[in-house]
Protein backbone atom coordinates (compact mmCIF):
# COMPACT_ATOMS: atom_id res chain seq x y z
CA UNK A 1 0.00 0.00 0.00
CA UNK A 2 2.58 2.38 1.35
CA UNK A 3 4.78 1.41 -1.81
CA UNK A 4 1.86 1.92 -4.41
CA UNK A 5 1.33 5.84 -2.85
CA UNK A 6 4.99 6.21 -2.98
CA UNK A 7 4.77 5.39 -6.91
CA UNK A 8 1.64 7.51 -7.69
CA UNK A 9 3.22 10.61 -5.68
CA UNK A 10 6.61 9.91 -7.79
CA UNK A 11 4.14 9.33 -11.12
CA UNK A 12 2.17 12.99 -9.89
CA UNK A 13 5.34 14.48 -9.58
CA UNK A 14 6.98 13.50 -12.94
CA UNK A 15 3.49 14.59 -14.86
CA UNK A 16 3.74 17.62 -13.20
CA UNK A 17 7.09 18.32 -13.99
CA UNK A 18 6.12 17.04 -17.37
CA UNK A 19 3.23 19.46 -17.99
CA UNK A 20 5.21 22.56 -16.63
CA UNK A 21 8.23 21.49 -19.07
CA UNK A 22 5.62 22.13 -21.46
CA UNK A 23 3.82 24.82 -20.44
CA UNK A 24 5.60 26.81 -17.84
CA UNK A 25 8.60 28.33 -20.07
CA UNK A 26 5.89 28.90 -22.63
CA UNK A 27 7.51 26.96 -25.40
CA UNK A 28 5.81 25.65 -27.81
CA UNK A 29 6.35 22.18 -28.47
CA UNK A 30 8.13 21.48 -31.87
CA UNK A 31 5.67 19.71 -34.68
CA UNK A 32 8.46 17.93 -36.60
CA UNK A 33 5.89 17.40 -39.41
CA UNK A 34 4.97 20.26 -40.31
CA UNK A 35 8.40 22.27 -39.48
CA UNK A 36 10.01 19.72 -41.91
CA UNK A 37 7.99 20.60 -44.43
CA UNK A 38 8.28 24.04 -43.75
CA UNK A 39 12.22 23.50 -44.26
CA UNK A 40 11.09 21.75 -47.58
CA UNK A 41 9.09 24.44 -49.05
CA UNK A 42 11.56 27.19 -47.85
CA UNK A 43 14.22 25.24 -49.90
CA UNK A 44 11.41 24.62 -53.00
CA UNK A 45 10.92 28.73 -53.03
CA UNK A 46 14.51 29.47 -53.07
CA UNK A 47 15.29 27.36 -56.19
CA UNK A 48 12.76 29.14 -58.01
CA UNK A 49 14.78 32.06 -57.85
CA UNK A 50 17.68 30.25 -60.05
CA UNK A 51 14.66 28.76 -61.77
CA UNK A 52 13.58 32.85 -62.93
CA UNK A 53 17.10 33.53 -63.67
CA UNK A 54 17.19 30.37 -66.34
CA UNK A 55 13.62 31.65 -67.72
CA UNK A 56 14.77 35.12 -67.87
CA UNK A 57 18.17 34.63 -68.74
CA UNK A 58 17.23 32.47 -72.03
CA UNK A 59 15.21 35.19 -73.23
CA UNK A 60 17.33 37.87 -73.84
CA UNK A 61 20.13 37.88 -76.71
CA UNK A 62 23.54 36.55 -75.72
CA UNK A 63 25.20 39.57 -74.77
CA UNK A 64 23.29 40.26 -71.53
CA UNK A 65 22.58 36.57 -70.69
CA UNK A 66 25.05 36.98 -67.62
CA UNK A 67 23.39 40.13 -66.69
CA UNK A 68 20.07 39.12 -66.93
CA UNK A 69 20.70 36.07 -64.72
CA UNK A 70 22.69 38.44 -62.21
CA UNK A 71 19.21 40.38 -61.51
CA UNK A 72 18.41 37.24 -59.81
CA UNK A 73 21.15 35.96 -58.16
CA UNK A 74 21.83 39.60 -56.72
CA UNK A 75 18.55 39.74 -55.32
CA UNK A 76 19.65 36.54 -53.00
CA UNK A 77 22.39 38.32 -51.81
CA UNK A 78 20.97 41.84 -51.11
CA UNK A 79 17.58 41.11 -49.82
CA UNK A 80 18.53 38.27 -47.84
CA UNK A 81 20.83 40.67 -45.80
CA UNK A 82 18.34 43.00 -45.42
CA UNK A 83 15.74 40.41 -44.57
CA UNK A 84 17.44 39.46 -41.43
CA UNK A 85 18.39 43.25 -40.41
CA UNK A 86 15.04 45.05 -40.92
CA UNK A 87 12.61 43.37 -43.75
CA UNK A 88 11.34 40.60 -41.56
CA UNK A 89 10.65 43.18 -38.66
CA UNK A 90 9.00 45.71 -41.10
CA UNK A 91 6.73 43.04 -42.10
CA UNK A 92 5.73 41.07 -39.11
CA UNK A 93 6.49 43.36 -36.54
CA UNK A 94 3.56 45.26 -34.84
CA UNK A 95 1.99 48.41 -36.38
CA UNK A 96 3.94 51.29 -36.13
CA UNK A 97 3.15 54.82 -37.97
CA UNK A 98 -0.22 54.04 -38.22
CA UNK A 99 0.20 50.72 -39.59
CA UNK A 100 2.39 51.70 -42.59
CA UNK A 101 4.87 48.97 -41.64
CA UNK A 102 5.18 46.88 -38.93
CA UNK A 103 8.50 46.67 -36.43
CA UNK A 104 9.21 44.18 -33.05
CA UNK A 105 12.92 44.92 -32.08
CA UNK A 106 13.40 41.38 -31.50
CA UNK A 107 13.47 40.94 -35.22
CA UNK A 108 16.04 43.60 -35.78
CA UNK A 109 18.76 41.31 -37.25
CA UNK A 110 16.43 38.42 -36.09
CA UNK A 111 18.61 38.66 -32.64
CA UNK A 112 15.25 37.60 -30.28
CA UNK A 113 13.97 34.53 -31.83
CA UNK A 114 16.95 31.99 -31.22
CA UNK A 115 14.47 29.94 -29.29
CA UNK A 116 11.00 31.00 -30.86
CA UNK A 117 8.58 28.78 -32.09
CA UNK A 118 5.61 29.53 -33.24
CA UNK A 119 2.25 28.33 -32.62
CA UNK A 120 1.95 26.19 -35.59
CA UNK A 121 4.83 24.50 -34.07
CA UNK A 122 7.38 25.88 -36.35
CA UNK A 123 10.46 27.06 -35.24
CA UNK A 124 10.42 30.99 -35.76
CA UNK A 125 13.65 31.11 -37.85
CA UNK A 126 11.99 28.79 -40.19
CA UNK A 127 9.04 31.33 -41.05
CA UNK A 128 11.12 34.06 -41.43
CA UNK A 129 13.30 32.14 -43.87
CA UNK A 130 10.52 31.53 -45.58
CA UNK A 131 9.28 34.50 -46.02
CA UNK A 132 12.42 35.68 -46.75
CA UNK A 133 12.38 34.08 -50.71
CA UNK A 134 9.56 35.60 -51.08
CA UNK A 135 10.97 38.76 -50.62
CA UNK A 136 13.71 37.78 -52.55
CA UNK A 137 11.76 36.39 -55.69
CA UNK A 138 9.24 39.63 -55.63
CA UNK A 139 12.08 42.26 -56.94
CA UNK A 140 13.42 40.16 -59.17
CA UNK A 141 10.44 39.41 -60.90
CA UNK A 142 10.61 43.34 -62.33
CA UNK A 143 13.70 43.09 -63.76
CA UNK A 144 12.16 40.89 -66.28
CA UNK A 145 10.03 43.94 -67.56
CA UNK A 146 13.49 46.20 -67.64
CA UNK A 147 15.64 43.39 -69.34
CA UNK A 148 18.77 44.49 -70.93
CA UNK A 149 18.95 48.27 -70.71
CA UNK A 150 20.02 49.05 -67.05
CA UNK A 151 22.81 50.06 -65.15
CA UNK A 152 23.95 46.88 -62.89
CA UNK A 153 24.67 49.23 -59.72
CA UNK A 154 21.37 51.24 -60.13
CA UNK A 155 19.57 48.08 -60.42
CA UNK A 156 21.01 46.54 -57.01
CA UNK A 157 20.04 50.42 -55.22
CA UNK A 158 16.48 49.70 -57.00
CA UNK A 159 15.81 46.51 -55.56
CA UNK A 160 16.97 47.25 -51.68
CA UNK A 161 15.33 50.23 -52.17
CA UNK A 162 12.09 48.99 -53.49
CA UNK A 163 12.05 46.32 -50.71
CA UNK A 164 11.95 48.36 -47.84
CA UNK A 165 9.61 50.95 -49.29
CA UNK A 166 7.30 48.87 -51.40
CA UNK A 167 7.57 45.23 -50.57
CA UNK A 168 7.92 45.46 -46.65
CA UNK A 169 4.81 47.55 -46.26
CA UNK A 170 2.80 45.93 -48.60
CA UNK A 171 3.84 42.21 -46.96
CA UNK A 172 2.79 43.72 -43.51
CA UNK A 173 -0.72 44.96 -44.79
CA UNK A 174 -1.82 41.65 -46.48
CA UNK A 175 -0.10 39.14 -44.19
CA UNK A 176 0.78 40.21 -40.53
CA UNK A 177 -1.96 39.51 -37.62
CA UNK A 178 -2.50 43.78 -37.77
CA UNK A 179 -2.26 44.34 -41.38
CA UNK A 180 -5.40 46.28 -42.35
CA UNK A 181 -5.97 44.24 -45.45
CA UNK A 182 -5.62 41.28 -43.57
CA UNK A 183 -8.49 42.31 -41.40
CA UNK A 184 -11.01 43.74 -44.06
CA UNK A 185 -13.99 42.22 -44.22
CA UNK A 186 -15.44 39.24 -41.56
CA UNK A 187 -11.65 36.92 -42.94
CA UNK A 188 -9.92 39.80 -44.67
CA UNK A 189 -8.54 40.03 -48.28
CA UNK A 190 -7.85 36.62 -49.70
CA UNK A 191 -4.30 36.38 -50.63
CA UNK A 192 -2.98 32.58 -49.77
CA UNK A 193 0.81 33.03 -51.42
CA UNK A 194 0.93 36.59 -52.77
CA UNK A 195 -0.83 37.38 -55.70
CA UNK A 196 -0.82 41.15 -54.67
CA UNK A 197 1.82 41.19 -52.29
CA UNK A 198 4.04 39.11 -55.04
CA UNK A 199 2.70 39.20 -57.91
CA UNK A 200 0.89 42.26 -58.98
CA UNK A 201 3.47 44.63 -56.57
CA UNK A 202 6.05 43.14 -59.04
CA UNK A 203 3.92 43.27 -62.36
CA UNK A 204 2.55 47.32 -61.66
CA UNK A 205 6.06 47.83 -60.57
CA UNK A 206 7.77 46.07 -64.09
CA UNK A 207 5.15 48.20 -66.27
CA UNK A 208 6.01 51.65 -64.42
CA UNK A 209 9.55 50.84 -64.70
CA UNK A 210 9.08 49.98 -68.37
CA UNK A 211 7.33 53.14 -69.38
CA UNK A 212 9.96 55.58 -67.29
CA UNK A 213 13.03 53.73 -68.36
CA UNK A 214 11.54 53.78 -72.44
CA UNK A 215 12.54 50.95 -74.93
CA UNK A 216 15.43 49.02 -75.47
CA UNK A 217 17.47 50.29 -78.58
CA UNK A 218 16.35 49.12 -81.89
CA UNK A 219 12.98 47.86 -80.18
CA UNK A 220 10.26 47.42 -81.76
CA UNK A 221 12.14 47.48 -85.47
CA UNK A 222 14.67 45.60 -84.61
CA UNK A 223 14.36 41.53 -83.92
CA UNK A 224 15.34 40.62 -80.42
CA UNK A 225 14.83 36.84 -80.00
CA UNK A 226 15.69 35.05 -77.31
CA UNK A 227 19.51 33.40 -76.68
CA UNK A 228 18.47 29.93 -75.64
CA UNK A 229 14.81 28.69 -75.32
CA UNK A 230 15.91 25.67 -73.45
CA UNK A 231 17.38 27.21 -70.49
CA UNK A 232 14.02 29.24 -70.67
CA UNK A 233 12.21 25.83 -70.52
CA UNK A 234 14.10 24.26 -67.99
CA UNK A 235 13.74 27.58 -65.86
CA UNK A 236 9.89 27.34 -65.91
CA UNK A 237 10.20 23.85 -64.94
CA UNK A 238 11.82 24.39 -61.81
CA UNK A 239 9.81 27.03 -61.41
CA UNK A 240 6.90 24.88 -61.43
CA UNK A 241 8.26 22.75 -58.88
CA UNK A 242 9.68 25.24 -56.45
CA UNK A 243 5.94 26.82 -56.98
CA UNK A 244 4.74 23.57 -54.64
CA UNK A 245 6.65 25.17 -51.98
CA UNK A 246 5.43 29.11 -52.72
CA UNK A 247 2.05 27.92 -52.59
CA UNK A 248 1.42 24.72 -50.52
CA UNK A 249 3.71 25.65 -48.54
CA UNK A 250 2.09 29.21 -47.52
CA UNK A 251 -0.56 27.29 -45.51
CA UNK A 252 2.04 26.87 -42.39
CA UNK A 253 1.23 23.42 -42.34
CA UNK A 254 1.38 20.11 -42.88
CA UNK A 255 -2.23 18.76 -43.51
CA UNK A 256 -4.73 19.00 -45.33
CA UNK A 257 -5.23 22.67 -45.91
CA UNK A 258 -1.34 21.63 -47.60
CA UNK A 259 -2.97 19.21 -50.00
CA UNK A 260 -5.35 21.74 -50.94
CA UNK A 261 -2.90 24.30 -52.04
CA UNK A 262 -1.30 21.77 -53.86
CA UNK A 263 -3.47 19.90 -55.92
CA UNK A 264 -4.72 23.45 -57.14
CA UNK A 265 -1.53 24.82 -58.03
CA UNK A 266 -1.00 21.55 -60.22
CA UNK A 267 -4.27 21.63 -61.63
CA UNK A 268 -4.20 25.42 -62.32
CA UNK A 269 -0.60 24.78 -63.98
CA UNK A 270 -1.78 22.54 -66.33
CA UNK A 271 -4.74 24.03 -67.61
CA UNK A 272 -2.69 27.33 -67.89
CA UNK A 273 -0.32 25.54 -70.13
CA UNK A 274 -2.41 23.74 -72.24
CA UNK A 275 -4.94 26.87 -73.12
CA UNK A 276 -2.23 28.85 -73.96
CA UNK A 277 -0.76 26.65 -76.73
CA UNK A 278 -4.37 26.07 -77.57
CA UNK A 279 -5.01 29.60 -78.11
CA UNK A 280 -1.87 30.22 -79.80
CA UNK A 281 -2.37 27.18 -82.31
CA UNK A 282 -5.62 29.00 -83.19
CA UNK A 283 -4.26 32.85 -83.59
CA UNK A 284 -0.70 31.72 -84.73
CA UNK A 285 -0.85 28.48 -85.91
CA UNK A 286 1.39 27.11 -84.20
CA UNK A 287 1.97 25.76 -80.29
CA UNK A 288 5.25 27.03 -79.06
CA UNK A 289 7.45 25.79 -76.23
CA UNK A 290 7.75 29.32 -75.00
CA UNK A 291 3.72 29.41 -75.13
CA UNK A 292 3.54 26.58 -72.65
CA UNK A 293 6.01 27.92 -70.17
CA UNK A 294 4.50 31.24 -70.43
CA UNK A 295 0.98 29.49 -69.72
CA UNK A 296 2.12 27.45 -67.13
CA UNK A 297 3.52 30.98 -64.97
CA UNK A 298 -0.02 32.56 -65.90
CA UNK A 299 -1.79 29.53 -64.27
CA UNK A 300 0.49 29.77 -61.38
CA UNK A 301 0.35 33.01 -60.91
CA UNK A 302 -3.58 32.89 -60.89
CA UNK A 303 -3.62 30.45 -58.78
CA UNK A 304 -1.07 31.86 -55.94
CA UNK A 305 -3.49 33.81 -53.96
CA UNK A 306 -6.11 31.40 -54.89
CA UNK A 307 -4.69 28.22 -53.68
CA UNK A 308 -5.99 28.14 -50.08
CA UNK A 309 -9.61 29.09 -50.62
CA UNK A 310 -10.12 27.31 -54.24
CA UNK A 311 -11.07 23.63 -54.96
CA UNK A 312 -9.63 21.97 -58.28
CA UNK A 313 -12.46 22.96 -60.86
CA UNK A 314 -12.45 26.40 -59.45
CA UNK A 315 -8.14 26.23 -60.17
CA UNK A 316 -9.05 25.12 -63.71
CA UNK A 317 -10.78 27.80 -64.77
CA UNK A 318 -8.50 30.30 -62.93
CA UNK A 319 -5.89 28.55 -65.22
CA UNK A 320 -8.01 28.56 -68.35
CA UNK A 321 -8.88 32.50 -67.85
CA UNK A 322 -5.42 33.36 -66.63
CA UNK A 323 -4.16 32.85 -69.77
CA UNK A 324 -6.48 34.19 -71.76
CA UNK A 325 -6.56 37.50 -70.28
CA UNK A 326 -2.40 37.31 -70.52
CA UNK A 327 -1.77 35.97 -73.85
CA UNK A 328 -4.12 39.53 -75.08
CA UNK A 329 -2.05 41.53 -72.82
CA UNK A 330 0.61 41.18 -74.46
CA UNK A 331 -0.81 41.46 -77.81
CA UNK A 332 -2.18 44.47 -76.53
CA UNK A 333 1.39 45.47 -75.42
CA UNK A 334 2.61 44.46 -79.27
CA UNK A 335 0.05 47.02 -80.68
CA UNK A 336 1.11 49.73 -78.13
CA UNK A 337 4.57 49.38 -78.34
CA UNK A 338 5.94 50.15 -75.15
CA UNK A 339 9.11 47.42 -73.92
CA UNK A 340 8.12 45.31 -71.35
CA UNK A 341 10.93 42.98 -72.46
CA UNK A 342 10.22 39.69 -70.46
CA UNK A 343 6.32 40.38 -69.90
CA UNK A 344 6.68 41.04 -66.51
CA UNK A 345 3.64 43.26 -66.61
CA UNK A 346 1.68 40.81 -69.14
CA UNK A 347 2.15 37.75 -66.85
CA UNK A 348 2.47 38.85 -63.54
CA UNK A 349 0.45 42.15 -63.19
CA UNK A 350 -2.43 40.47 -64.92
CA UNK A 351 -2.25 36.83 -63.70
CA UNK A 352 -2.48 38.48 -60.30
CA UNK A 353 -5.00 40.39 -60.67
CA UNK A 354 -7.15 38.15 -62.70
CA UNK A 355 -6.59 35.38 -59.35
CA UNK A 356 -7.12 37.95 -56.96
CA UNK A 357 -9.97 39.18 -58.36
CA UNK A 358 -11.61 36.05 -60.08
CA UNK A 359 -10.70 33.62 -56.83
CA UNK A 360 -14.28 34.55 -55.37
CA UNK A 361 -16.22 32.75 -57.43
CA UNK A 362 -14.82 29.77 -56.87
CA UNK A 363 -14.37 30.04 -52.67
CA UNK A 364 -15.22 26.89 -51.02
CA UNK A 365 -18.16 26.64 -49.25
CA UNK A 366 -16.76 25.72 -45.85
CA UNK A 367 -15.26 29.12 -46.39
CA UNK A 368 -18.39 31.28 -47.10
CA UNK A 369 -19.82 29.43 -44.16
CA UNK A 370 -16.87 31.10 -41.85
CA UNK A 371 -17.19 34.59 -43.45
CA UNK A 372 -20.74 34.09 -43.03
CA UNK A 373 -20.45 33.63 -39.24
CA UNK A 374 -18.05 35.82 -38.84
CA UNK A 375 -20.17 38.63 -40.60
CA UNK A 376 -21.95 41.65 -38.45
CA UNK A 377 -25.15 40.35 -40.20
CA UNK A 378 -24.56 36.44 -40.57
CA UNK A 379 -24.53 36.43 -44.31
CA UNK A 380 -21.78 36.88 -46.76
CA UNK A 381 -21.71 36.57 -50.45
CA UNK A 382 -19.04 36.15 -53.29
CA UNK A 383 -20.01 39.66 -54.30
CA UNK A 384 -19.13 40.51 -50.65
CA UNK A 385 -15.97 39.08 -51.31
CA UNK A 386 -15.18 40.34 -54.62
CA UNK A 387 -15.82 43.43 -53.26
CA UNK A 388 -13.58 43.08 -50.62
CA UNK A 389 -10.70 41.66 -53.34
CA UNK A 390 -11.29 44.73 -55.31
CA UNK A 391 -10.19 47.01 -52.85
CA UNK A 392 -7.22 45.17 -52.11
CA UNK A 393 -6.31 45.09 -55.62
CA UNK A 394 -6.66 48.32 -55.99
CA UNK A 395 -4.62 49.47 -52.85
CA UNK A 396 -2.06 47.02 -54.09
CA UNK A 397 -1.75 48.48 -57.52
CA UNK A 398 -1.58 52.63 -56.26
CA UNK A 399 0.59 51.99 -54.02
CA UNK A 400 3.18 50.42 -55.83
CA UNK A 401 2.71 52.56 -58.77
CA UNK A 402 3.22 55.57 -57.08
CA UNK A 403 6.04 54.49 -54.81
CA UNK A 404 7.82 52.89 -57.75
CA UNK A 405 7.41 56.05 -59.68
CA UNK A 406 8.86 57.75 -56.55
CA UNK A 407 11.90 55.46 -56.06
CA UNK A 408 13.36 55.55 -59.57
CA UNK A 409 12.55 59.21 -60.54
CA UNK A 410 14.55 60.08 -57.58
CA UNK A 411 17.03 57.14 -58.13
CA UNK A 412 17.60 58.63 -61.54
CA UNK A 413 19.06 61.58 -60.33
CA UNK A 414 21.76 59.96 -57.99
CA UNK A 415 22.74 57.07 -60.29
CA UNK A 416 21.80 56.99 -64.08
CA UNK A 417 19.21 53.82 -64.26
CA UNK A 418 19.11 53.37 -67.41
CA UNK A 419 22.30 52.01 -69.31
CA UNK A 420 24.39 54.18 -72.19
CA UNK A 421 23.79 53.69 -75.46
CA UNK A 422 27.37 52.30 -75.98
CA UNK A 423 27.05 49.81 -72.66
CA UNK A 424 23.65 48.91 -74.26
CA UNK A 425 24.83 47.68 -77.61
CA UNK A 426 27.89 46.26 -76.15
CA UNK A 427 25.84 44.07 -73.64
CA UNK A 428 25.22 44.17 -69.70
CA UNK A 429 27.72 41.02 -69.83
CA UNK A 430 30.65 43.16 -71.09
CA UNK A 431 29.70 46.28 -69.49
CA UNK A 432 28.83 45.76 -66.01
CA UNK A 433 30.56 41.87 -65.28
CA UNK A 434 33.54 41.91 -68.00
CA UNK A 435 32.35 38.22 -68.68
CA UNK A 436 31.05 36.40 -71.75
CA UNK A 437 28.40 34.17 -70.98
CA UNK A 438 28.67 32.09 -73.90
CA UNK A 439 32.05 30.66 -75.83
CA UNK A 440 31.96 31.25 -79.75
CA UNK A 441 28.39 30.99 -80.52
CA UNK A 442 27.05 32.57 -83.32
CA UNK A 443 25.93 36.19 -82.24
CA UNK A 444 22.08 37.05 -82.16
CA UNK B 1 32.59 41.99 -108.53
CA UNK B 2 34.60 42.39 -105.04
CA UNK B 3 33.77 40.15 -101.91
CA UNK B 4 33.96 42.58 -98.74
CA UNK B 5 35.48 40.75 -95.23
CA UNK B 6 35.60 42.89 -92.67
CA UNK B 7 36.94 42.03 -89.60
CA UNK B 8 35.06 44.70 -86.43
CA UNK B 9 34.86 44.32 -82.52
CA UNK B 10 31.59 42.30 -81.41
CA UNK B 11 30.55 45.74 -79.97
CA UNK B 12 30.24 47.72 -83.04
CA UNK B 13 28.49 44.57 -84.79
CA UNK B 14 24.77 46.99 -84.18
CA UNK B 15 26.18 50.13 -85.32
CA UNK B 16 27.80 48.79 -88.20
CA UNK B 17 24.29 46.79 -89.16
CA UNK B 18 22.78 49.90 -88.71
CA UNK B 19 24.59 51.94 -90.85
CA UNK B 20 24.77 49.26 -93.78
CA UNK B 21 21.38 49.15 -93.55
CA UNK B 22 21.16 53.40 -94.40
CA UNK B 23 23.34 52.57 -97.11
CA UNK B 24 20.77 50.07 -98.52
CA UNK B 25 23.80 47.23 -98.24
CA UNK B 26 21.36 44.53 -96.91
CA UNK B 27 22.78 41.31 -98.01
CA UNK B 28 25.37 40.30 -95.35
CA UNK B 29 26.65 37.32 -93.89
CA UNK B 30 28.11 37.47 -89.56
CA UNK B 31 30.24 35.09 -88.08
CA UNK B 32 31.75 34.80 -84.89
CA UNK B 33 35.58 34.36 -84.75
CA UNK B 34 38.94 35.17 -82.87
CA UNK B 35 42.19 36.22 -83.96
CA UNK B 36 44.34 38.97 -82.96
CA UNK B 37 46.24 41.99 -84.20
CA UNK B 38 47.65 44.05 -82.30
CA UNK B 39 45.06 44.74 -79.59
CA UNK B 40 44.89 43.28 -75.80
CA UNK B 41 42.25 42.87 -74.22
CA UNK B 42 41.23 42.06 -70.68
CA UNK B 43 38.22 40.11 -68.69
CA UNK B 44 37.63 39.00 -65.48
CA UNK B 45 36.98 35.96 -64.30
CA UNK B 46 36.88 35.23 -60.10
CA UNK B 47 38.86 38.17 -59.78
CA UNK B 48 41.38 37.57 -62.18
CA UNK B 49 42.41 39.44 -65.07
CA UNK B 50 42.86 37.25 -67.93
CA UNK B 51 43.97 38.76 -71.20
CA UNK B 52 43.00 36.36 -73.79
CA UNK B 53 45.31 35.26 -76.60
CA UNK B 54 42.85 34.92 -78.91
CA UNK B 55 40.64 38.24 -79.27
CA UNK B 56 36.74 37.92 -79.74
CA UNK B 57 35.41 39.25 -83.31
CA UNK B 58 32.73 39.65 -85.70
CA UNK B 59 33.23 38.61 -89.41
CA UNK B 60 31.05 40.62 -91.98
CA UNK B 61 30.99 39.06 -95.61
CA UNK B 62 29.55 41.15 -98.39
CA UNK B 63 29.63 40.67 -102.12
CA UNK B 64 28.92 43.71 -103.87
CA UNK B 65 29.05 44.67 -107.14
CA UNK B 66 31.93 46.88 -108.44
CA UNK B 67 29.60 50.50 -108.13
CA UNK B 68 28.91 49.65 -104.54
CA UNK B 69 32.59 49.11 -103.07
CA UNK B 70 33.18 52.36 -101.98
CA UNK B 71 29.88 53.25 -100.35
CA UNK B 72 29.88 49.95 -98.02
CA UNK B 73 33.65 50.39 -96.85
CA UNK B 74 32.63 54.10 -96.18
CA UNK B 75 29.41 52.77 -94.20
CA UNK B 76 32.23 50.44 -92.41
CA UNK B 77 34.91 52.84 -91.81
CA UNK B 78 32.59 55.27 -90.28
CA UNK B 79 30.43 52.88 -87.82
CA UNK B 80 33.48 50.48 -86.79
CA UNK B 81 35.64 52.98 -85.94
CA UNK B 82 35.62 54.18 -81.90
CA UNK B 83 36.69 57.12 -79.62
CA UNK B 84 36.13 58.91 -82.55
CA UNK B 85 39.38 59.34 -84.75
CA UNK B 86 40.16 55.14 -84.10
CA UNK B 87 41.59 52.80 -81.97
CA UNK B 88 43.72 49.75 -81.67
CA UNK B 89 41.51 46.82 -82.83
CA UNK B 90 38.99 48.56 -84.41
CA UNK B 91 39.72 46.29 -87.35
CA UNK B 92 40.31 45.51 -91.14
CA UNK B 93 38.45 45.72 -94.52
CA UNK B 94 39.71 43.06 -97.06
CA UNK B 95 38.49 43.21 -101.06
CA UNK B 96 39.08 40.39 -102.83
CA UNK B 97 37.92 40.04 -106.65
CA UNK B 98 35.10 37.87 -106.80
CA UNK B 99 35.21 35.62 -110.04
CA UNK B 100 31.62 34.55 -109.94
CA UNK B 101 28.18 34.69 -108.09
CA UNK B 102 25.02 32.35 -108.61
CA UNK B 103 21.75 32.37 -106.96
CA UNK B 104 21.02 29.01 -106.11
CA UNK B 105 16.81 29.41 -106.69
CA UNK B 106 17.21 30.40 -110.19
CA UNK B 107 21.05 29.89 -111.36
CA UNK B 108 21.38 33.38 -112.27
CA UNK B 109 25.08 34.01 -112.71
CA UNK B 110 26.68 36.83 -112.48
CA UNK B 111 25.87 40.77 -111.15
CA UNK B 112 22.24 40.24 -111.18
CA UNK B 113 22.72 37.17 -108.63
CA UNK B 114 24.13 39.59 -106.13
Amino acid sequence: MKIIWKRSLLLSIMLFLCVTGLYASDDTPIDTGVTAWMLTSTALVLLMIPGLAMFYGGLVRSKNVLGTIMHSYVAMGIISILWVVVGYSMSFGSNVLGGFFGWNKDYFFLKGIDTNVLEAGVPEYVFSMFQGKFAIITPALIAGAFAERVTFKAYCIFIALWSLLVYNPLCHWVWAADGFLFNLGPKGAIDFAGGTVVHISAGISGLVAALYLGSRRGYPYQVIRPNNLVITMLGAGLLWVGWFGFNAGSSISSGLSTAQALTATQVAAAAGALSWIIIESFHQGKATALGFASGILAGLVAVTPAAGVVQPYGALILGIVASMLCYTAIQVKNRLGYDDSLDAFGIHGIGGIVGALFLSFFIRPSWMKEAAAASSDGTWTIWNQLGIQAIAVIIAIGFTAVMTFIIIFLLNKVVKFKASEDDEMAGLDRSYHGERGYGMLNPS
Amino acid sequence: MKLITAIIREVQLDRVREALIAAEITRITVSRVSGHGQQRIEEMYRGQRIVPDLIPKIRIEIAVNDGFVDITVDAILKSARTNGSGSVGDGKIFITPLEECIRIRTGERGGTAI
